[in-house]
């Protein structure tokens, strides 16, 4: 019973020599190390980023695309004003719970899509552009019926371009209806369309117009940035091109209602037509291709690359990134005619992002996913994941506003939400703490970046629950 | 009771029997109950019960010494040569009444030093780490059949810990609120942080600001620990009094990783004891008459150092001692060879020397509380532990 060699104080194994470079390709610009990762990634961490690049759509396509979506939410969105209106307020509370309970629905499906994807994907570099560029192209799931949509929207607008021309994505992210329903413009109405100019000689009931939501939007931050350049009568005129961007079945009977309910539907008889002029160029009437004209412009634009670069590089090197490094990034996404990939590559071959092994704060959403890949976990279903960022603060697809969410320490900096953070730790740590040693979680998950001071805590902690809470909660995994 | 236990030990030998529909989904067809509380972090055995009659242990515990019994705030006085923690009164209370027993200087096989290892050997009943991928607790279970009522085992965690961990089915209970983070843990995360001003700062404001929202001090933040524990047990109490419930449940509890500032009659390690002490009266209570056929057993993975660090706490060690209470036994006593205190006793120069395995004591409770046959414990609860014999007549008879 003693005849054990004594071990004075318990051994540090020593951490595996993984390169930094390593570390930084998998933490930052991925989604944070599974097991096995960090040796995937050691040989070549480079190569291993930019063969993500060129990697076609990964994941299975969803069974359902928007249409179908819009087709079944309409429908009961319909029997709920129709119960409402027959005078059985009580009954229309069901239709109206059924609804709800739909949206909500779909909204969970997608989450846990999501989130299962991006716990599970090997290419989890590209799977963080989809994010950043969904990101970059908001929509809210705060309006309905966005949280039925978002998903789907980030499935059918993104990810099929985020190796590709910034150009089609923009193109498709605008003409999504997602984005059109987010930002109001399947009923905005050219004063002198056909339309138009009969509602206001009626003198009408319902007033018909210019809605500028979704132009503003493009310009200040989908393309050109806020100090971009543009002018309110840009904003005004790009409205006007964009007038008749619509989707079918945009109301159930009438002047909205034509067209394959649920997908991208240009009405002419709402389409300000004549000629217009966007940042000083002059665009002749050409119907749904005026405005097609003008996002290939605006993609093309000196100040949409300096707009793009500098968050693509606050995202990938610093809250305030080097002015030298955004430089460089907008002259090679102008130089390569938009085309993402070269940006990608620039950025990867810099300097710049291998300086530090840590240089941003997570958000909730790098935090929990992160934590997913470092377990190996791929969460089931959407309900706990979808409540678990709500809880850190970053519910799925719901900034709050067109402008996304914030990609910098200040805002997700908070005393509490570090203090939320530790909770939640700590309730992983109860569920999981058992399937795994700490100091090997934090080896696969962390390699070099696991630092002695943190390896030295968990090891040392008094229980595998605890170890875990310290490592999930330590600068060490809260940085990439 | 006696007739049922040897009605169990008949049903064990054709083990088929125990496993039918019918029996498994029956109630409860015992009074006995077991409870088990890991102390999570290596408790420190001569703080808990000291052996004041020792020569050598006012020297080599300098100012961990406990006050003599009969001084104030001095150790109770359990036999005349084995103290009991001035903090653990009921369980003071219980000894007197034959009602708690103490086993002094036990260990697992266990002799390193990393926590978690040392509760990996503790709970799989194994003589290494890894050498038993289930628990030992969840072993002892087939026999029992439905005897020990349906779901016979509960953990009150979210998942159940290793010991109750294996093939048999068992259950697990917890409030379903984000928990606390344990105060220990939080003030790791102080010392983690220190060196970090973005996350140090963060830390305190977040700390103040839970403590003004909900009006608490830090020494409330240590009564919100206490009361985790007692709650734990109360709810232990009632699944086990439940017609239909559990006969046997397992508990964690940390906190007992006292390198620094461990302190004497009062201090960290004491409000540990303290809460753990209340627990056992809150369990006693929720218990009623149910408490009669009860043992618990309160279990540590190992000890800690002999003498003092140099930061007034204790670094890790090897034996400690292990608690048992409960109206099923046969107390009043301290079980154990006392290795003594001077330099050519100890482990390692340093560690209080096992004497008796743990698993002896495991085996005795497996034997006469839930009425397992010697051979089955030994063969399949705790293989490789032939030299550790059960101990025997922990329970009234």
């Amino acid at each position: 019973m003693l005849g054990r060699p004594l071990i004075d104080e318990m051994p540090l194994p020593v951490n595996e020599p993984v390169d930094k470079f390593a570390v930084i390709a998998v933490n930052r610009f991925g989604l944070g190390a599974k097991p096995g990762e960090l040796r995937a990634a050691a040989d070549d961490p480079k190569h291993w980023l930019k063969s993500q690049i060129r990697t076609s759509v990964t994941g299975n396509p969803p069974e359902l695309r928007t249409p179908d979506v819009f087709v079944e939410v309409r429908a009961l969105l319909r029997a709920r004003r129709e119960q409402a209106r027959s005078g059985k307020a009580e009954s229309g509370a069901n239709a109206g719970n059924s609804y709800g309970r739909t949206v909500r629905r779909h909204y969970l499906e997608q989450v846990g899509r999501r989130y299962r994807q991006a716990a599970s994907t090997t290419a989890p570099f590209r799977e963080r552009l989809v994010h950043f560029w969904s990101n970059h192209f908001a929509v809210s799931a705060d309006k309905q019926p966005i949280p039925a949509l978002a998903g789907l929207y980030e499935d059918e607008a993104i990810t099929p371009h985020v190796g590709g021309s910034f150009a089609d994505m923009l193109l498709a992210a605008e003409r999504h209806p997602a984005m059109i329903l987010y930002l109001d413009n399947q009923r905005s109405v050219g004063p002198n369309s056909s339309l138009g100019k009969r509602a206001n000689r009626r003198g009408g009931e319902q007033r018909l117009g210019l809605n500028e939501n979704l132009a503003r939007e493009i310009l200040e931050l989908h393309t050109l940035g806020v100090d971009g350049g543009y002018t309110q009568t840009d904003v005004s005129r790009f409205a006007e091109a964009l007038t008749g961007w619509s989707i079918g079945g945009a109301s159930d009977r009438g002047r909205f209602a034509g067209g394959t309910p649920g997908t991208f539907e240009f009405r002419v008889a709402i389409h300000e037509p004549g000629a217009k002029t966007l940042l000083g160029k002059r665009y002749a009437e050409d119907g749904l291709g005026q405005g097609e004209r003008m996002l290939e412009d605006l993609a093309a634009h000196p100040s949409t690359a300096r707009h793009l670069a500098s968050k693509l590089a606050r995202h990938f090197v610093a809250d305030e990134p080097p002015a030298a490094l955004v430089d460089r990034l907008a002259a090679v996404y102008l130089a390569n005619d938009g085309q993402l990939g070269p940006v990608y590559e620039a950025l990867i071959d810099a300097d710049d992002p291998w300086r530090s092994l840590h240089a941003k704060y997570k958000t909730p959403h790098d935090f929990v996913v992160s934590t997913f890949r470092a377990f190996d976990h791929v969460p089931d279903n959407g309900r706990t994941t979808a409540a678990t960022l709500d809880l850190l603060g970053q519910a799925p697809w719901r900034p709050g506003s067109p402008a996304g969410w914030p990609d910098s320490v200040n805002e997700w900096g908070g005393a509490d939400a570090l203090y939320k953070r530790i909770e939640w730790s700590n309730t992983v740590a109860r569920v999981a703490a058992n399937r795994r040693d700490p100091v090997a979680l934090g080896d696969s998950a962390l390699g070099s970046a696991f630092s002695q001071r943190s390896r030295q805590s968990v090891a040392r902690a008094e229980s595998r629950l605890q170890g875990t809470t310290l490592l999930l909660a330590s600068p060490d995994f809260q940085r990439r | 009771m006696l007739s049922r236990r040897r009605l169990l030990q008949y049903l064990t030998a054709g083990s088929a029997v125990a496993a039918t529909p019918t029996l498994a989904f029956a109630q409860a067809d015992t009074d006995a109950r077991l409870v088990l509380i890991v102390l999570r972090g290596a408790a420190d055995g001569l703080a808990i019960a000291p052996p004041f009659g020792d020569a050598g242990y006012r020297s080599v515990r300098g100012e961990l010494a406990l006050a003599r019994p009969g001084d104030r705030e001095g150790m109770f006085d359990l036999d005349g040569f084995f103290g009991l923690h001035p903090r653990l009164e009921n369980l003071h209370k219980l000894f007197r009444s034959n009602e708690a027993l103490i086993v002094h200087a036990v260990a697992s096989p266990y002799r390193s030093r990393s926590h978690f290892d040392g509760q990996d050997v503790l709970e799989n009943g194994g003589s290494a780490v890894g050498a038993e991928r289930d628990g030992w607790l969840n072993r002892a279970l087939p026999p029992l059949g439905g005897s020990f009522g349906n779901a016979s085992a509960i953990a009150l965690a979210q998942n159940p810990p290793l010991v109750l961990r294996g093939a048999e089915a068992v259950n697990s209970w917890a409030p379903s609120r984000l928990d606390d983070a344990d105060p220990s843990t939080i003030e790791r995360l102080e010392m983690l942080y220190s060196e970090d001003p973005f996350f140090a700062a963060r830390l305190e404001q977040a700390i103040e600001s839970q403590n003004i929202a909900s009006a608490l001090d830090h020494s409330n933040a240590r009564a919100r620990a206490q009361d985790q524990l007692r709650s734990g047990l109360e709810a232990a109490g009632r699944f086990l009094t439940a017609v239909d419930g559990p006969r046997i449940a397992v508990l964690e509890a940390g906190g007992w990783d006292t390198h620094a500032n461990q302190g004497a009659e009062n201090g960290a390690l004491a409000n540990r004891l303290a809460a753990l002490d209340e627990g056992l009266a809150t369990l006693e209570k929720t218990l009623a008459a149910a408490w009669r056929h009860t043992v618990v057993v309160m279990v540590t993975e190992f000890g800690r150092t002999v003498r003092v660090n140099g930061t007034r706490g204790t670094d890790h060690g090897t034996a400690s001692a292990m608690l048992l209470a409960g109206g099923a036994l046969n107390g009043g006593k301290v079980l154990g060879r006392w290795p003594g205190l001077r330099e050519r006793d100890l482990f390692a120069g340093r560690d209080l020397m096992p004497t008796t395995d743990i698993r002896s004591v495991f085996k005795g409770v497996l034997i006469e509380q839930l009425g397992l046959s010697a051979k089955y414990v030994e063969q399949r609860v705790f293989p490789d532990s032939a030299g550790a014999p059960p101990v025997r007549d922990l329970l009234r008879s």
